[in-house]
């Protein structure tokens, strides 16, 4: 078993407009991410579970070209909400990088 | 390969005000673009430049791109075209832009037509198309109504390409323009000439970033891309950059909530059966990209509103004891704060009037809601206390109720008087602050009916209105 943060080239999160958070989980190349893929490990489900979201609020995305995984999600609070507490959607991946892959 | 057969496209830059190497803009200028284009804004930086007029990148670093821009521009005689005008794309922030091209033109002895497109929207306009149940919500949407529409300081549309091709078909040489999709700045000539769509914008989307699409960008800098009938070549012209059939892959999941397809005014760029090929160790061919026409043309809005004023103040906990019930400790000093507030203002302000948000830093205070860690394993917290207002009077005099509140929560492990936060300065205002209030379309019954356009023929420091 391998964390994710191992295998990734690169865990981010950001902004897709005022509203959602992207993630974008990124691998050097085909073979990682075909593992990762195959995995069973990084999946919508997943995704839901550690953001604590209904599964149907979660998009996903296999982009085969890119040797990368997408997710994206609503943003808790509106970008710029008073109580929002990051801008630029930087940093929510971390609950990302632990997942274990096989 | 004959101008009929490619349309060649510069993008100095992702961001007009982030920079670029002169170097690369030189070498880009010398494979004879048809056009220059650049955006200079986006949502990113947050709704205050929208709501405010402020730039968010300095007026100074903007002056420095937009004169290489223009001088390279007339240099060869070719249309710069710039979107999104200082940051938000409002009619306040296109003025500040156009401006600034007046005084460069004047300063550099720069002649030219000039056109100005505005992306803002009247008021009175949007109530009727309210109205009629032509604006509609994307998701997720704020509650959107005409109180809404006379709350905003600012709502502006984002313009598609067509705004862009009659600016062009009117002969204008630089184009400035209020909010716009960035891609629509670069798809509007190939388009126009007739390039296939799905290419056309596909392209858009990898130039209007500049150079972020390279496998290891290390400043904002220059990309040049060749448009022709069945595929498109991208290439960075600094010659030691490199794009490789991933890095442009790639490049279609930044900042999008779904990587394949892309929403613009008249249709959805669709990058399903997109192929990405490299030409040589640094260009990259795409073929397949697909444009799907929308059944209806509509308009993205963008608004913001003046939230209240703010002023804040920062403390930090070390005591293990108050950390171990710092929810509770939280909990009692809001409901102290509220109270002290109400004896302070009377009826005078309301609880719904203001908003106190205390944000725990050590506990949840990047991810809030979303942090999955529920046990604080920090041994010193960091708290910030904000107090948003009415006015910059009412958010002061609350942060000065938060300051003592907080500094004297009594604990029930100490007996006697306590001091619980350690305060590295008081309390600090924030002035103005803005949230967003929009997220929805506009089906208007033409593309340019939002976006009015005015025409100038500038000499030198000379400028003169003209007719289209």
């Amino acid at each position: 078993m391998t964390q994710l943060a191992e295998l990734a080239r690169l865990i981010r999160s950001k902004n897709a407009g005022p509203f959602e958070l992207t993630f974008d989980i990124m691998f050097d190349d085909d073979a990682t991410y075909q593992r990762v893929k195959n995995s069973g490990a990084l999946t919508r489900e997943e995704v839901a579970r550690r953001y604590n979201l209904p599964v149907a609020d979660v998009k996903f995305f296999y982009c085969d070209h890119a040797y990368a995984i997408k997710a994206s999600i609503p943003r808790p609070y509106f970008q710029g909400d008073p109580r929002d507490s990051d801008g630029h959607g930087g940093q929510q991946y971390a609950p990302l990088m632990d997942i274990e892959i096989k | 390969m004959t101008d009929q057969d490619e349309i060649r496209v510069l993008a100095p830059t992702g961001v007009t005000g982030s920079g670029f190497l002169e170097s690369s803009f030189e070498q880009g200028l010398s494979q004879k673009p048809h056009f220059i284009g650049a955006d200079a804004g986006s949502t990113d930086p947050g709704p205050e430049f929208l709501g405010s007029g402020a730039t968010a990148f300095p007026l100074a670093a903007i002056r420095r791109d937009l004169r290489l821009m223009m001088i390279g521009a007339r240099k060869i005689k070719v249309p710069l075209m710039i979107g999104t005008a200082g940051t938000g794309g409002s009619n306040e922030q296109l003025e500040t832009i156009a401006a600034m091209a007046k005084e460069i033109a004047a300063t550099e002895g720069l002649s030219f037509k000039l056109a100005l497109i505005h992306a803002e929207q009247e008021k009175d306009y949007l109530k009727k198309r309210l109205r009629e149940g032509r604006i509609k919500p994307l998701s997720p949407a704020p509650e959107f109504n005409e109180s809404v529409i006379d709350r905003s300081a600012h709502i502006v549309g984002m313009m598609g390409a067509e705004p862009w091709q009659r600016a062009l078909e009117s002969g204008a040489d630089i184009i400035l323009a209020g909010r716009s999709s960035d891609t629509a700045i670069f798809a509007a000539m190939p388009v126009m000439r007739g390039f296939p769509e799905g290419i056309s914008w596909h392209m858009a989307k990898i130039l209007e970033c500049g150079a972020a699409s390279v496998v290891q960008r290390r400043t904002p800098d220059c990309m040049f891309a060749w448009v022709r009938k069945d595929h498109f070549v991208v290439e960075a012209p600094d010659h030691t950059l490199r794009c490789t059939p991933q890095s442009i892959a790639s490049h279609s999941l930044y900042e999008n909530a779904d990587p394949f397809k892309l929403v613009e005014c008249s249709g959805t760029l669709d990058l399903t059966n997109s192929r990405y090929e490299a030409v040589s160790d640094r260009a990259v061919k795409v073929t397949g990209s697909e444009f799907i026409k929308a059944p209806r043309y509509t308009v993205k809005l963008e608004g913001a509103e003046k939230a209240g004023y703010m002023s804040i103040l920062i403390g930090s906990v070390r005591d293990p004891f108050i950390i171990r019930q710092i929810d509770d400790w939280t909990a009692r000093v809001t409901e102290k704060i509220h109270a002290r507030v109400k004896m302070v203002f009377g009826d005078k302000l309301k609880p719904e009037d203001y908003l106190l948000n205390i944000r725990i830093y050590g506990k949840n205070g990047t991810m809030g809601p979303l942090e999955p860690v529920k046990e604080i394993r920090s041994h010193e917290l960091c708290l910030i206390f904000e107090a948003t207002a009415p006015t910059q009077e009412i958010a002061n005099t609350i942060a000065g109720v938060i300051r003592h509140q907080a500094l004297h929560l009594p604990i029930p492990e100490w007996s006697g008087l306590i001091t619980a936060i350690a305060c590295p300065y008081n309390q600090m205002e924030r002035g103005a602050v803005y949230k967003f209030n929009v997220n929805h379309v506009i089906e208007p019954d033409s593309p340019t009916e939002m976006f009015p356009m005015s025409l100038y023929e500038v000499s030198g420091s000379n400028m003169k209105e003209i007719q289209p």
